[in-house]
């Protein structure tokens, strides 16, 4: 009987390969009603499907390494036997510019590292610069800062949730979630007037007060906020495919975490409770009330609730910050460091004088070095400066927690399956801007 | 599994920490690591200062490696935590370069900032830390990527934010202009001209089959053990 053989070539998962030294690939036959038939193969030449270890890569240009990261994997069959990562496609030198730039001028370059926490890392970096200038912020300032560093800690946890979900299976969560977040953009654009690159605070206060209403959107938010992320814990926390693909995957032990230098929640989630709010705190954290949730088994299940619970945190703290939120300036009354009212330079010759000299010239801090640590969603972050006297530091040094937690993945996924190298990638939270700098 | 709790060396009576008000410039607390340092080392650790309420304390950089050891395991120190490895040139050629290594005690809840000065004339070599702590690894690859501090000891030192043909030097050294060293139509031409295979290291290239379909030349000079792939 005549079948009507259609050859296709189709490349087998694990080529072996031929005389050539080329991979090679077998005709596959097509049956009468386009079932594919078993490959006609001559004797003694079956495919060896053992042996030899596979390379593959996985980015840059993926949508589930989270931005531009690399990592190049060595596979026996499905199990990662090694994993080397590359970093640097997004490498912009944000340490030299700073270099070149006077302490306030750098502030909208904190926006774009971790740009997910943008509003985060303007405060830390504000934090840093007034150690340095020996200023003290004033109490409404303070509480203003917890404000935004807490719903900061919201939102990136939140777009953590949603891409996590997408990269492992679940699709609705992330609408849920950038729901919500849209609305912190909302809050954050009548605040300072941007979205995403907010560059809000400067050195001795903050770009602008909260305009009138605020805490009223801010209140909204945190009684939609819970719900929405009761219903994703409903969604994910006891589904069955979402523990599966994420308990025992990528765990740590606080010893080998600690080693690695993992910080935030990857280093609470394995049973270490270090959070900077509480053991070296900032913008007077100890008089907050709320809880650091700890894992116990250091995997990406307990990252993930850990995160979770984080969130629930923050809207605690998010609470008490609105009800104790007093009255009073925002910035410092120091004029070294805060620009004139507008009305005065426009009008009289000293404040004129003032603004331009600081404008053109800058504040200048004493010598000196600090490092002013904070706890960003993805883990303990901290700039470090150094000051010869002049208005541009001598180093800018970001400490970039996610760089430093991404060091660790190769020890993460090495022996776990392809598949769930995905899931641990997500789980560490990278953000590329921040680890390349 | 256990929790380990920062501060739990220092008892239960020891009072919770506080944000830090009117921290003086110069003086003020020292770090009591700092005196012990200089006792268990006297001929490595030179000075230390306390500015804005952090202590620095400079030591000898070929010792740095046996200094941070015995700080993460003695029991009174016990800083098992590795903040930060990086570098500072400053602005005056005249002064040597420094790495500084930022260590933080759990156990003990305190930070130490660490420093050895580097003659910018000689040689850049520090010793590597990336036995003690892991973490060490990716920081000093970025140090030297960016001063092109050398680490001695360390398993994989190679450019880590930039490719490694890169050939402009090290982007964070005082003389490097900001804008790079070579013209924008330089850069472009390298850029076109750049080989996809570098992007690969001659440590994955190894791997499987990925060394069957190497040009001849890469072969021979991977069996040479050499490095760079592409010439820069």
């Amino acid at each position: 009987m005549a079948t009507t053989r259609r050859t296709v070539e189709v490349a087998l998962a694990t080529p072996s390969l031929g005389a050539n030294g080329a991979p090679q690939r077998t005709a596959l036959a097509v049956g009468p009603k386009g079932e594919i038939l078993a490959p006609d193969l001559p004797r003694g030449e079956e495919p060896d499907l053992g042996g030899d270890h596979m390379l593959i890569n996985i980015g840059p240009q993926h949508p589930a390494t989270h931005g531009v990261l690399r990592l190049v994997l060595e596979l026996d069959g499905e199990t990662v036997v090694r994993c080397i990562p590359h970093i640097g496609y997004l490498h912009c030198g944000f340490e030299k510019i700073g270099e070149y730039r006077q302490y306030n001028q750098i502030i909208p370059w904190t926006d774009r590292e971790d740009y997910l926490n943008s509003m985060g890392n303007n405060v830390a970096f504000a934090l840093s610069a007034e150690r340095l200038f020996g200023v003290e912020i004033t109490p409404r300032c303070t509480v203003l800062r917890v404000i935004a560093m807490e719903l900061s800690r919201i939102i990136s946890h939140l777009v953590w949730l949603g891409t996590t979900a997408i990269d492992i299976g679940a699709f609705t969560p992330f609408l849920w979630t950038f729901q919500e977040r849209e609305s912190v953009y909302n809050l954050w654009e009548a605040w300072v007037g941007a979205r995403l690159t907010t560059s809000a605070t400067r050195v001795g206060g903050m770009a602008a007060d909260i305009p009138d209403g605020w805490l009223d959107g801010l209140k909204a938010f945190l009684r939609s906020m819970p719900k929405t992320l009761d219903e994703a814990d409903r969604m994910l926390t006891k589904n069955g495919i979402w523990v599966g693909r994420t308990i025992g995957l990528g765990a740590m032990n606080a010893a080998e975490a600690l080693d690695s230098g993992l910080s935030g929640p990857l280093l609470r989630a394995s049973g270490v409770a270090y959070d900077v709010r509480k053991d070296v705190p900032y913008l007077d954290y100890e008089t907050y009330d709320f809880d650091v949730p700890v894992g116990t088994r250091g995997d990406v299940y307990d990252r993930y609730l850990v995160r979770m619970e984080e969130m629930r945190q923050s809207v605690r703290i998010l609470e008490q910050a609105v009800a104790r939120l007093p009255e009073g300036p925002v910035n410092v009354d120091d004029p070294r460091l805060i620009l004139p009212p507008k009305s005065k330079a426009t009008s009289e010759m000293e404040s004129m004088i003032h603004h331009f000299k600081l404008v053109m010239e800058g504040p200048r801090p004493p010598v000196g070095e600090v490092y002013v640590p904070v706890e960003s969603p993805k883990g303990e972050k901290g700039y470090y400066l150094v000051s010869d006297g002049t208005s541009k530091p001598v180093r800018w040094r970001i400490r970039p927690p996610a760089f430093v937690n991404l060091s660790a993945i190769p020890r993460m996924v090495e022996g776990h399956l392809l598949s769930d190298v995905i899931a641990i990638n997500a789980s560490i939270d990278i953000v590329m801007g921040e680890i390349d700098r | 599994m256990s929790i380990v709790f920062p501060g739990a060396a220092l008892g239960a009576a020891a009072p919770a920490p506080v944000t830090p008000r009117g921290i003086p410039h110069r003086g003020g607390d020292v770090n009591p690591s700092a005196a012990t340092l200089a006792a268990r080392f006297p001929d490595a650790v030179l000075r230390h200062e306390v500015t804005w309420g952090d202590t620095t304390v400079w030591i000898a950089a070929p010792r740095a490696r046996q200094l941070i050891q015995w700080l993460r395991d003695d029991a009174g120190e016990r800083y098992d935590y590795l903040v930060d490895v990086t570098a500072v040139e400053h602005r005056d050629a005249m002064r040597p370069l420094e790495v500084v290594w930022h260590l933080r005690s759990l156990p003990f809840r305190r930070f130490l900032r660490l420093k050895a000065e580097l003659d910018p004339a000689a040689a850049l070599v520090a010793p590597s830390i990336s036995a003690v702590y892991a973490s060490a690894d990716w920081l000093e690859r970025e140090v030297f990527d960016m001063f092109g501090i050398r680490f001695e000891g360390h398993p994989d030192l190679r450019r880590i934010l930039m490719w490694e043909s890169y050939a402009e030097g090290h982007p964070l050294r005082k003389d490097f202009p900001l804008r790079g060293r070579f013209s924008r139509a330089e850069q472009l031409s390298q850029a076109l001209a750049a080989n996809p295979e570098a992007r690969y290291s001659m440590e994955e290239l190894s791997v499987a089959d990925a060394f069957h379909e190497l040009p001849e030349d890469m072969k021979r000079r991977l069996q040479q053990q050499a490095r760079q792939v592409e010439g820069a």
